[in-house]
């Protein structure tokens, strides 16, 4: 084991893993965040808390992190490279490990422009792949990113993102590939909604034994009605939302699409654990945390393992 | 080059609403080029500001001179014998040129007229584009000729982020992903395979982070 991370010693004994995010409030209000992490109590391994996501501000990922772990559970710790430069990464993580989270999900971050301060100034010091050579340096030599040691390094079990969705797909295999090489141990994928191309990419993954190098959970995020639907097809940046499965949620009553939305996420779960080299799945219910059990248990993957 | 646009005429009017006579100095070199503070510009800005005056009841007295290069002291000297006909001073030229003549006339007040935009090329007629952020170690020998730094919206280094769609960047489906264009570059020279190796966080230290910089060349000094 290189960390005392629940998710990895989950994964180490073989189960497909589980985890969930919370979006952190607007606000002083620490209690959005306890009633969210509780809903998820029992139902999931880790739970990901995201960092100022789609560049909005909300409590730091480190704050409700921090909560989800004195209630006993936990917590993945997201981090952007948009918003701090390598000191205050650094300074941060071992801030959270100081608190006992040693589990991390290392990105670069939505771009300001989507976000309520789209005039701020971007950082990105580092990209993720950076990001995770430097935790990984962290954690695996004792040293920060500029060399100097580290007293007690943290010991971080290193999450990273993979969108095989994006442009150029012929990329998307040899991206992962450097993450693997920068050293990132687990993976959370996208939403996978376009279940041909995933494991068209998965295939790939597989020609080159990558599956065997990191653990891949597959992102699935349920769809709460067409008019989501959608704006995830449409609006949303490397999201690949097939016109068969609009048709079909759109093919049911409004009052029903919801159920079909949790039943097209059940099924993809029950397809993708199929496929080769997908280590557990990641459950992205985007403001629909209390359906999160429900899916867990529907797609066979309650109760989850005592570690 | 460096390009710049000119300030709304409002903006430049504000500056010089105190003074009666002004020095308006273009410049021959990238501001010509892309047309914000060329001999051309400085003459209809003239006009417009003059107009202006007029129309509220005032008379402006504008001198014009395009210098050869406003961020050479050697030709900001050309202004010597002007200066003390005038109240203040107008320039077109980007931040460097402005600068040249604020350090020259420490009693002038200075204005610029153009906000300084960016180190570009021309994509074609009137329009240019951002290629270079003169980070001071270019990494254009590793990515095909096309720069990541400059050109990915998060400088980002070791390829695209996931919200590369259809060769365009997330943050506008007019901007180009940068890293579509290095990819395809890297495959056209048959070289993609250099992708994967991982290139290691950037000293910024030669960019603007390490402070104002400069160049000093002992041969020549």
């Amino acid at each position: 084991m290189k960390t005392e991370s629940v998710l990895e010693k989950v994964l180490a004994a073989g189960h497909l893993a589980v985890t969930s995010e919370c979006g952190p409030p607007r606000g002083a209000v620490p209690e959005k965040i306890r009633e969210k992490a509780d809903i998820l109590r029992g139902y999931v391994d880790a739970i990901n808390v995201t960092d100022n996501q789609t560049a909005v501000v909300r409590m730091s990922s480190f704050a409700a992190c921090l909560i989800i772990k004195q209630m006993g559970l936990e917590p993945i710790l997201q981090m952007v490279t948009r918003d701090r430069n390598r000191l205050a990464m650094q300074s941060d993580i071992i801030g959270a490990y100081s608190h006992g989270i040693n589990t991390m999900l290392c990105l670069s971050g939505d771009h300001p422009c989507f976000g309520d301060h789209p005039m701020a100034a971007n950082v990105y010091d580092l990209d993720s792949i950076q990001f995770i050579q430097m935790v990984r340096k962290m954690r695996d030599e004792g040293k920060f990113q500029g060399g100097d040691d580290i007293l007690n390094p943290p010991k971080m079990f290193i999450g990273a993102a993979a969108n095989p969705f994006a442009d150029p797909f012929e990329l998307r295999v040899p991206r992962l590939a450097k993450k693997v090489k920068a050293g990132a141990d687990f993976i959370q994928t996208q939403c996978v909604y376009n279940v041909e191309k995933f494991e068209k990419w998965m295939e790939g993954v597989r020609e080159r034994g990558l599956h065997e190098k990191i653990s891949i959970l597959a992102g699935v995020t349920p769809m709460k009605s067409v008019g989501m639907a959608r704006y995830m097809k449409n609006k949303v940046p490397g999201m690949d939302v097939p016109d068969e499965l609009v048709k079909r949620i759109s093919g049911v009553p409004k009052d029903k699409q919801a159920e079909e939305g949790i039943k097209i996420c059940v099924e993809t779960i029950e397809h993708l654990r199929e496929v080769d080299g997908v280590r557990g799945f990641h459950i992205m219910a985007i403001e629909w945390e209390q359906k999160v059990p429900e899916i867990v248990e529907r797609a066979g993957l309650y109760p989850r393992p005592k570690i | 080059m460096i390009t710049a646009e000119r300030k709304p005429l409002d903006e430049i009017i504000d500056y010089i609403k105190p003074f009666s006579r002004i020095l308006l100095v273009g410049c021959n070199e990238c501001v010509t080029v892309c047309a914000a503070g060329g001999r051309k510009e400085v003459g209809l800005l003239s006009s417009a500001l003059q107009m202006a005056f007029m129309k509220e009841g005032k008379v402006l007295d504008v001198k014009e001179l395009t210098l050869e290069r406003q961020c050479d002291p050697e030709y900001v000297e050309e202004l010597v014998p002007l200066i003390d006909q005038v109240d203040a001073v107008v320039s077109m030229a980007c931040g460097c040129g402005v600068q040249e003549v604020a350090k020259r006339f420490k009693e002038k007040p200075v204005f610029p007229a153009v906000n300084t935009k960016f180190m570009g090329a021309s994509e074609r007629q009137g329009v240019w584009a951002e290629r270079c952020q003169g980070c001071g170690d270019c990494v254009l020998g590793m990515t095909g000729g096309i720069c990541p730094v400059a050109r990915c919206s998060k400088r980002l280094l070791n390829g695209p982020c996931g919200g590369s769609s259809n060769g365009k960047c997330e943050i506008n489906p007019e901007v180009d992903c940068a890293w579509q264009l290095i990819w395809d570059r890297l495959k056209s020279l048959g070289i993609e395979k250099t992708y994967e190796e991982i290139v290691p966080a950037k000293d910024w230290r030669t960019s603007r982070d390490g402070g104002p910089r400069k160049i000093i060349r002992e041969d020549l000094a």
